[in-house]
């Protein structure tokens, strides 16, 4: 067989995620200090656990409605008017997803023609571009600044914006920066997009792990729920990544397509996991606070950390990394990753990985406990020191 | 629950200036807040969670459940306050249920454990009754595991 004739140029000119490649070296080696990770090192809420067990014993395992069990939906309604003050009808205004992933595939499928543009911030998550591609779309990256404290401008959208931008994509709180937007700013990017026909994707998946400030939705504005597929999930503030659940809310007249797209390809999101879900909703914004709690802990012993080794860091105040500036050691984000790798066994991604405008940051998961983020320090230190002193 | 009694519940020996940095404070105001914590008796001391395997695999330990006749005017108290004198007593709690006081002991040999029940427990006037659980494992302690965790199967995304 020759595949090169039966590949799809599409899937064939995807570049693979840039994690990949140290997670592939590191898989290698033994006994590495992992600082790679994007999710949560705290185990799913007793309560969600128990739940799912019930679920399954009770024989609970059909599909569900495709848009999701309405008992779910309601209580997503219910739970982001309570964050957000906006409503989300239950019926035709809430698809329950496979992840927050789903949700950003859904509604760029479910909007984006051949040619149409798509704007993207950078550094960001790794699956906008690659699937804004897959529908022909054309990413146009607008690259945030550590002086902007990696902030999206509103001049700079504006820059960006041609009779061809179909949609906006806000990814935060942001991975890997720990940027967040707040309300001033996203009031500038309202404004920008005013007498537009232009839509937001906003991924908030991170939005219950701010630090400092509580989260401040952009749907919360004035006008801007007409404008705005509200994406969010489990996966990250009640420790849920492989229950693979999370969901989108948004106008009816985009969600009714997507969800085609959704029945065709997904049928409906795991039903043990939504059962599960409700009771993570309705009853665990302790454990929550805890995590979360835990989490600034932990930010602070970083961005200390780093500032003390002479690599610059951005005090993040969202998501679980911090993303410092390595410049100072004349290496590149990859050669600072790979020979950290090799030297010290220590594993964080290139900022690259993020977009060109990552280059000279990398990415610090502190998805750890507090000893093990103190040990990968040392010998983060250590190594750097080796550079400074030649060797 | 204040977080700095939160952290050092788990661990009393991160130091002031690592203190500092997680509760996003200085220095100065770790040392006076833990200063006054001790001053006014909230802080009652500091203790070390050890594997005691390691460290002493002659100790045996073992809770006793006591059923006593409170007294007229003290209730438990006199009764509480006279066990907790002896040295092999770890601690002692007043309790609902079945039960009234549960006393935790760590002795030398099983031995030492059952001459202790029957010699000075049992025969304190107003003691009505006396259980003894022996440790057998343990698995957590004061909020510390100690038993391995899993490994980490996560995988960089």
């Amino acid at each position: 067989m020759d595949y090169s004739k039966i590949l799809s140029k599409k899937a064939e000119g995807l570049k693979p995620s840039g994690i990949r490649k140290y997670f592939d070296i590191a898989a290698k080696m033994d006994n590495v200090i992992s600082l790679g990770v994007g999710e949560p090192d705290f185990r799913t809420p007793w309560a969600v656990r128990r739940e799912a067990i019930k679920t399954l014993e009770r024989g609970k395992t059909i599909y569900t409605a495709n848009p999701g069990l309405m008992s779910l939906r309601k209580v997503i309604s219910e739970y982001t008017e309570e964050k957000t003050g906006v409503k989300y009808d239950p019926d035709g205004e809430i698809i329950v997803t496979v992840g927050g992933s789903e949700a950003i595939d859904l509604t760029v499928r479910a909007i984006v023609e051949p040619g149409d543009e798509v704007i993207i911030p950078e550094p960001s998550f790794v699956c906008y571009k690659p699937i804004v591609e897959l529908t022909g779309g054309v990413p146009v990256i607008i690259e945030t600044r550590e002086e902007d404290m990696f902030r999206l401008r509103a001049e700079d959208l504006k820059n960006a914006i041609t009779d061809k931008t179909k949609l906006l994509i806000l990814p935060y709180p942001n991975n890997p920066t720990g940027a967040v937007m707040p309300k001033k700013e996203l009031s500038e990017i309202a404004e920008v997009l005013e007498n537009t026909n232009i839509m937001i994707l906003t991924d908030e998946i991170y939005s219950e792990l701010t630090y400092g400030h509580k989260h401040f939705s952009v749907i919360s504005l004035p006008g801007m729920k007409e404008r705005c597929i509200y994406v969010n999930g489990f996966s990250k503030t009640f420790a849920m990544t492989g229950w693979r659940l999370g969901y989108m809310c948004g106008p009816r007249e985009i969600l009714k397509h997507a969800l085609k797209i959704h029945q065709f390809g997904i049928m409906s999101s795991p039903t043990v996991s939504q059962y599960a879900a409700i009771e993570a909703l309705k009853s665990c914004s302790e454990d929550v606070e805890n995590m979360r709690a835990e989490y600034d802990m932990r930010r602070r012993l970083l961005v200390d950390g780093f500032n003390k080794l002479g690599l610059r860091c951005f005090e993040p105040e969202g998501a679980f990394y911090v993303f410092p500036c390595v410049s100072s050691t004349g290496l590149s984000s990859d050669e600072f990753c790979e020979k950290l790798l090799y030297s010290k066994k220590v594993a964080v991604v290139p900022g690259t990985a993020f977009g060109d405008c990552g280059e000279g940051y990398i990415r610090v998961s502190y998805a750890y406990s507090r000893k093990h983020l103190l040990t990968a320090l040392e010998k983060i230190g250590e190594f750097i020191e080796e550079i400074r002193t030649g060797k | 629950m204040d977080m700095l009694i939160k952290l050092l519940r788990t661990n009393a020996r991160i130091s002031d200036s690592e203190l500092a940095v997680m509760l996003g404070t200085t220095e100065e105001e770790v040392r006076s807040r833990i200063k006054e914590l001790e001053d006014k008796g909230i802080i009652k001391g500091y203790s070390t969670v050890f594997d005691e395997e390691f460290v002493s695999r002659d100790y045996v330990r073992a809770i006793i459940e006591l059923k006593v006749t409170p007294k007229a005017q003290v209730g438990y108290d006199e009764i509480a306050k006279e066990i907790a004198q002896y040295s092999e007593v770890e601690s002692v709690y007043l309790v609902s249920g079945g039960y009234d006081l549960s006393v935790m002991l760590r002795c030398h040999s099983l031995k030492e454990v059952s001459d202790y029940v029957a010699q000075r427990l049992a025969t304190i006037d107003g003691v009505v009754s006396t259980t003894t659980h022996f440790f057998l494992q343990k698995y957590k302690e004061s909020g510390i595991m100690l038993i391995d965790e899993d490994e980490d199967e996560r995988v960089m995304q």
